[in-house]
This record gives C-alpha cells, structure tokens and sequence, in this order.
C-alpha cells in the first residue's frame, strides 16, 4: 500500500490530454450532426404513414440499440474494408457512433413528434401549408426544442463512448491516459487525470445546455 | 457462406464459451450492481449525511466517467495496491461499481417521487423506518423503475465486450480469437453482433413481461 503521488507526469503530458479530450469532443460532435440526421429521418419514417417505413425505421432502432458499439466499431473498422467500403480511422469511428447515435436520437425525436399537439398541425393545414411545409416551419421546430434537454443527455453520453476509440487506436483521452499509465506506471495519476477530465467535461456540457434550455422557452 | 458455417461449426466451443463467460460476467455485474445501486439510492435519500455525500461522490464520478476508463483504471489501480484481482474479477468489479452508480440515482429519483405522506401513514399504523421502506416505499419505487432497469441490464451486456480490452475471455476476444485465425472478419463479428442482439432482445422482451404482469389495473 506505499503509493507515492507523483504528478509531474501528468502536467508533463498535459498537452497530449487536453488534445485527446478536444478530439474525443470533436469526435462526439461529428457524431452527433450524423446522427441527428439519421434520426430525423428515421423519426419522421416511423411517425409517418408509410407502414414499410415504419417497419423499416424500427429494426434499425431494435437493432442498433441491442447490439454493442464495440462490436459496430470494429465492423466499421476491420469488417468493411472487405466490402471495399475503405474508411480512415477517424471517419469509420464517426460513422459507427453516428450510426448508434441515430437510433437513440429516432427515440427521442419520435416521443418530440408525438408530444406536438394535433391541433398545431391542422392549423398549420387550415391555413394552407402543404403537408411538407407543416413538418418543415411547424412541427421540427417545436420538435427540436422538445427534444433539446433529451438531445444534450444523448449528447454527453456520446463524448463517453468517445473513450471507446481508443481499442482502434484513435489517440483521444482514455488512450493518452492508458499510454502514460503503460509509459510511466503512473498508474494512479494517470486515470485520475482522465477521469477528471472527462466530469468536468460532461459537467461544463450539462451546465451549458441547462443555459441553453432557459434561453429558449419551453412550448 | 458454407465455409462459414463449417469455420463456426469448428469454433463452436469457443464461441459458447465465450457467449456463456458474457452472459456469467454481465449477471454478477447486474446482481452486485442492483444491490448496491439500492443501498446507493435508499442512502441518497435517508442516510446520514456524511454517508450522502460520499454516496453522490460515488455516483456523480460513475456517472461522469466513460464506463472504459472505469474498467481500465480498476485493472490497473487495483493492481498498483496490490489487490490480486483476475482479469475478470477486476471487469466484473468495474461493471458492478457502473450498474451500482446508475441505478442509485434512478432508485433515488424513484423514491423521491414517492409523497411523503406515505411515511406518515406508515408510522400512525405503528410501522418502523426499516419496514416501511421495505413494504410501502420499496414496491412502488421498484415497479417505477422496472423499465429503466431493464434498459440498464442491456447496457451492462453491451459493457461487458470493453472487458476483451483488458484480455477477459468473453464472447468478443473469443470472436477475435477465431477471426485471428480463419481471417473471416465480416461474418464473425456479425455472428458475434447478432449473439449479442438475441441476448439483448430476449432480455428486453422479459422486462415487457413481467412490466405487464406488474402494472397496476
């Protein structure tokens, strides 16, 4: 039990931490902007008339949702190629994460879509907007702002599933903290660094979306 | 494909193996867990404080943290203070620490919901703390989070293929054992995906079951 502290290590790698943190973000916001396309989709597919598209919309959520984003990780990543789908590093994460973001995101924009009264929608009709129009200038918007605290929870949970990059070797901050712990033996610091890191990220994240949530009004 | 099925026919214990290492890790994880995210949660709402803050400490820092640094950071640190811990002893300890912090909060959520009127009532009928949480709180805060629970047993199967990272023979390492060998990446982690999907799905439909069972009218 003689464990002495020694934290020079990690203030001299401070760089390469804060760099990993940056782009497991970056890598959670790439995410995210995918993602939230495919659910959109998918959100509006599986609220909408269209049986087979509602078919279709819920095995890709029931899918996706039971498998592992591991097991989606290194299909993109060593799997694919063999298809010729060839994908660097970065992009084939980005596209497993995006791909697993959007059916959470179908979830959450399916509950925002049918929480939108009935009423809106037929007096977007009643006014002469076409069924394209209705869904584009009255039910996204209030959709998105219904979905907003779901969509900031969603997107935190991404930046933790970011730290799955590092079994492709994606140097973001759960693999800086495992390099300096394989380096150093500093092993206490090390994750203690990572894992302060990575609160105090979600935490700034939470507080900023709570803001965000005040600043436009519930409807 | 009839390469496929003879390569999976030769793996075949392997691959039960595996499928059966999985399944073994994510129960004790999700039993150790349930326990402990009940204490955490009862101790969240009527502990002592010191007890509540080391409780939300806990949680927030469970929480806070990618369940892989948890898992990485346990196999490495428990070593450092010389706790001999196998590879799955460790992953299995880091999942149990995981499902434990967020059922907590979910428990804790569950029980504040419940009107404190409820404790009166058990008081004036001459029930103490201990059985009143057990007979009046308990019942209806764990029908409240059935759902989430259920949710929260996917994920910790799903948590358990980042143990492979840390050298755990479960279902995922097995897979990439046998891929290592036969080079047939696509099918095989397909195969493992689709194990993983009927584990995960069967669980899900279960939970639908016994929700229904417990829904009130």
């Amino acid at each position: 039990m003689t464990y002495t502290f020694n934290f020079n290590v990690i203030w001299a790698n401070l760089d390469q931490l804060l760099s990993g943190l940056a782009l497991g973000l970056a890598l959670a916001f790439f995410s995210i902007l995918i993602g939230a396309a495919i659910g959109l989709a998918a959100a509006f597919a599986a609220t909408g008339g269209s049986r087979f598209l509602r078919g279709a919309a819920s095995v890709y959520v029931t899918a996706i949702r039971n498998t592992p984003l591991l097991v989606i990780v290194l299909i993109a990543y060593f799997a694919l190629p063999e298809l010729g789908i060839r994908m660097g590093k970065l992009e084939s994460f980005v596209a497993s994460l995006a791909i697993y973001a959007g059916a959470y995101l179908t979830e959450v924009f399916r509950a925002s879509l049918i929480g939108i009264p009935a009423g809106l929608i037929d007096a977007g009709l009643s006014i002469g907007l076409t069924r394209f129009q209705v869904a584009r200038l009255v039910r996204f918007p209030i959709m998105l702002r219904n979905a907003l605290p779901a969509l900031g929870s969603t997107f935190i949970s991404l930046f933790k599933d970011t730290s799955i990059a590092a079994a492709i070797a994606i140097p973001e901050l759960t693999f800086q903290a495992r390099r300096i712990n394989v380096d150093t033996f500093r092993v206490v610091e090390a994750w203690m660094a990572a894992s302060i890191l990575y609160l105090g990220t979600c935490l700034v994240i939470a507080a900023g979306l709570r803001r965000l949530e005040r600043h436009f009004p519930k409807f | 494909m009839g390469e496929f099925f003879a390569e999976i026919w030769t793996a075949r214990a392997q691959l039960a193996e595996g499928l059966l290492a999985t399944i073994e890790i994510s129960a004790v994880a999700i039993f150790t867990g349930s326990a402990l995210g009940l204490f955490t949660g009862i101790g969240l709402v009527y502990g002592w404080r010191p007890l509540r803050w080391l409780l939300r400490f806990y949680v927030d820092v469970v929480r806070g943290t990618p369940v892989l640094v948890l898992i990485l950071a346990t196999f490495y640190i428990l070593a450092v203070f010389g706790v001999q811990f196998t590879a799955v002893g460790s992953g299995m300890f880091a999942l149990s620490l995981f499902c434990g912090g967020h059922l907590g909060e979910i428990v804790r959520g569950a029980l504040q919901t419940i009107p404190a009127t409820q404790i009166d009532a058990g008081k004036s009928v001459g029930l103490r703390m201990p059985q009143i949480l057990l007979l009046v709180l308990l019942p209806q805060a764990l029908r409240q989070i059935l759902p989430v629970w259920i949710n929260t047993a996917v994920e910790i199967v799903k948590a358990s293929t980042l143990l492979s990272i840390i050298g755990v023979g479960e279902l995922l390492l097995k897979t990439q054992e046998i891929i290592g060998r036969n080079f047939l990446t696509l099918e095989f982690y397909t195969f493992a995906g689709l194990l993983y999907f009927l584990v995960n799905f069967s669980i899900e439909r279960f939970g639908r079951i016994v929700e229904r069972r417990l829904a009130l009218a």
